[in-house]
């Protein structure tokens, strides 16, 4: 199944879903290439420099640099307050930019929102289907804002709805749906225009874990097109599997960029090993032997080197102790930067 | 902004709510054609029995043929300002069609006066209908009826866009029942609509020129009746120039509230 650009392919435009089939979306660079030796012959897909947001006195984002390479899913995470919205928002013109640089195509925002908005598909995070259409006619009205002929319309359309298997959905009001079929049908209204990138604001927020996965399958089939993605999330499992690169947020900053395995190893650790339900007997002795950890009441995080020696000696030590040895993981990466305060 | 802020796909906007309309034209085509039933019967039978005749531009005239193209009016008035108030609401915070829009190549512009000409046009063809009706019933002289569409298209115009405006300031729905009360209401009843205004003292006469809907039911009146009001390409003009002077207000204001 070829959701982008079946022009180029014709003779696969029928086939349903097969994973091998070929990608013609590879022209714009997949990740490899992306990350590899050409990209800085490519003009960047989003370019944002000393890129300011402020609301009267409040400053919503403070200077952020970040680049977004073609055929690379990049994500911006960030605890709420961060930032993440109010820099997603003056991508696609819903904010004026305050101060610093801001170009999409290598096209300023500010100057040329409506060509930048005709090659970039926007899945926004509050459900905003037209409730008063089919799921249908949400597409066909939709293809109608990107001045698509009706006949073009139609068959990307059908070729869409059978990508986010919706096929058989097509005469049904939008009431009808589940969160996760108005969040797919979303999806492939995002991406009748054909983009060349795909900006998702929290795209599983609020989904059960079996319309997530859809979502994601949708989104890593896109991407090994080589549709540039660029997505915002608070699920650090999400970002995860979907990113090749991140940035986290807070305070309207970057506090760090990477791959999510390299920021891992860098600021969790590869291994880390969780005590559960620790009692001051356990405490006392690892406090008395000099390890820092980080103390979540009801468990007990520690990492560093060491921990598998670390780990038999509580053993010995403490034989009815819970003590698990696992990998350390983007969450863990995002609680130590942004801090465990509860944010509202 | 180096590109222009208005096209053609301002129509695409246009275009959307008469996908939706035509789901439901049943139901919409019944006020325009109930409505002047109801009418005319309380008011044309009961009153005109009444009332008989009025005085009105020097001829007597009969009270359900002075009342029919008032209605007509207010069928103009009410279907544009409904229209871009409430459903316009509805339709930019509720159902966040707006933000939808706004994530394709159409601009803010380009949304409002799609809006603004939908609720016109759906003025005219409240008014069209009624009209039909009202020429069934024999209220409605020819050839000066055939120019009550165009009349109901500035109307509506003009009608549209002030909805569209307060749609764009006020905080909530429930909102719009000041403007209704304070504006709409006193327009329905004092604008030449039931009776004539040359009657009134002199105070009362200046105040009601000033109403928009008093401009409009000078022109369909005169239309009607077949006899046309020299006033009325004046009061259509302020009517036009209504519309061209609060589109962009409107258009500023929802900036403010959508794009912060």
């Amino acid at each position: 199944m070829i959701p982008i650009r079946p022009s180029s392919k014709p003779s696969t435009a029928n086939d349903p879903l097969g994973p091998e089939a070929p990608l013609p979306g590879r022209f714009l660079g997949g990740p490899a290439f992306a990350g590899g030796y050409g990209y800085e012959f490519m003009p960047s897909i989003i370019e944002a420099h000393e890129l300011r947001k402020v609301f009267g006195p409040f400053v919503a984002v403070d200077d952020i640099t970040f680049e977004v390479r073609p055929g690379e899913c990049f994500g911006l995470l960030g605890p709420n307050g961060a930032g993440k919205t109010s820099t997603i928002r003056m991508l696609y013109g819903f904010s004026p930019v305050s101060a610093g640089e801001l170009r999409l195509f290598g096209l300023d925002v500010r100057a040329e929102l409506r060509r930048i908005k005709q090659r970039t598909g926007i899945c926004q995070q509050e459900d905003n289907l037209d409730p008063d259409l089919t799921v249908r006619q949400n597409m066909t009205v939709y293809a109608r804002y990107f001045n698509l002929a009706d006949s073009q319309a139609a068959e990307r359309i059908d070729r869409l709805l059978a990508f986010v298997q919706l096929d058989r959905r097509q005469q049904t009001p939008i009431q009808q749906l589940s969160g996760g079929m108005k969040r797919r049908l979303m999806l492939a209204r995002a991406l009748l225009n054909e983009p060349e990138l795909l900006i998702l604001d929290e795209p599983t927020t609020g989904l059960d874990p079996q319309s997530r996965q859809q979502i994601w399958q949708r989104l890593d089939e896109l991407r090994r097109q080589g549709m540039t993605i660029l997505l915002t999330t608070h699920y650090m499992e999400e970002a995860a599997q979907l990113c090749d690169r991140l940035v986290i947020l807070d305070n309207g900053r970057i506090l760090v960029e990477g791959t999510p395995a390299s920021l891992v190893a860098q600021h969790a650790g590869r291994e880390l090993l969780e005590v559960r339900q620790p009692d001051a007997a356990v405490r006392e002795w690892l406090v008395a032997a000099g390890v820092a950890l980080e103390d979540l009441g009801y468990r007990l995080v520690i990492a560093g080197e060491g921990v598998r020696e670390l780990r038999e000696a509580l053993h010995s030590r403490f034989p009815a102790l819970a003590v698990d040895l696992r990998m350390g993981n983007l969450e863990d990466v995002f609680l130590k930067l942004t801090g465990r305060d509860l944010r509202e | 902004m180096s590109e222009a802020a208005i096209s053609m796909r301002l129509w695409r906007v246009w275009q959307r709510n008469l996908t939706v309309y035509r789901k439901t034209w049943k139901v919409s085509f019944l006020p325009p054609l109930l409505e002047p039933i109801f009418y005319l019967a309380a008011f044309g039978a009961g009153m005109g029995r009444l009332v008989g005749e009025v005085h009105y531009a020097g001829a007597a005239v009969r009270y359900v043929d002075f009342l029919a193209p008032a209605l007509l009016s207010v069928t103009v008035l009410y279907n544009a300002f409904f229209e871009n108030t409430y459903n316009s609401f509805v339709r930019m915070f509720y159902q966040r069609t707006y933000d939808a829009m706004l994530a394709t190549p159409l601009t803010l512009p380009e949304i409002l006066l799609g809006e603004i000409l939908w609720g016109a046009t759906k003025a005219l063809i409240a008014a069209a209908l009624m009209q039909a009706l009202l020429t069934l019933l024999g209220l409605v002289s020819y050839p000066t009826g055939l120019l009550l569409p165009l009349y109901a298209v500035i109307g509506g115009l003009a009608f549209a866009s002030l909805g569209m405006l307060f749609t764009a300031i006020v905080p909530a729905i429930e909102t719009f029942n000041l403007p209704i009360f304070l504006f709409i209401t006193p327009m329905f009843l004092f604008s030449g609509t039931f009776f004539p205004l040359d009657g009134l003292p002199t105070w009362a006469q200046r105040l009601a020129q000033a109403l928009p809907l008093t401009w409009l039911v000078q022109a369909m009146r005169g239309a009607a009746l077949g006899r046309p009001d020299p006033h009325a390409w004046a009061g259509l003009g302020l009517l036009l120039a209504m519309a061209l002077l609060l589109t962009p207000i409107a258009i500023r204001r929802m900036q403010r509230r959508l794009l912060p």
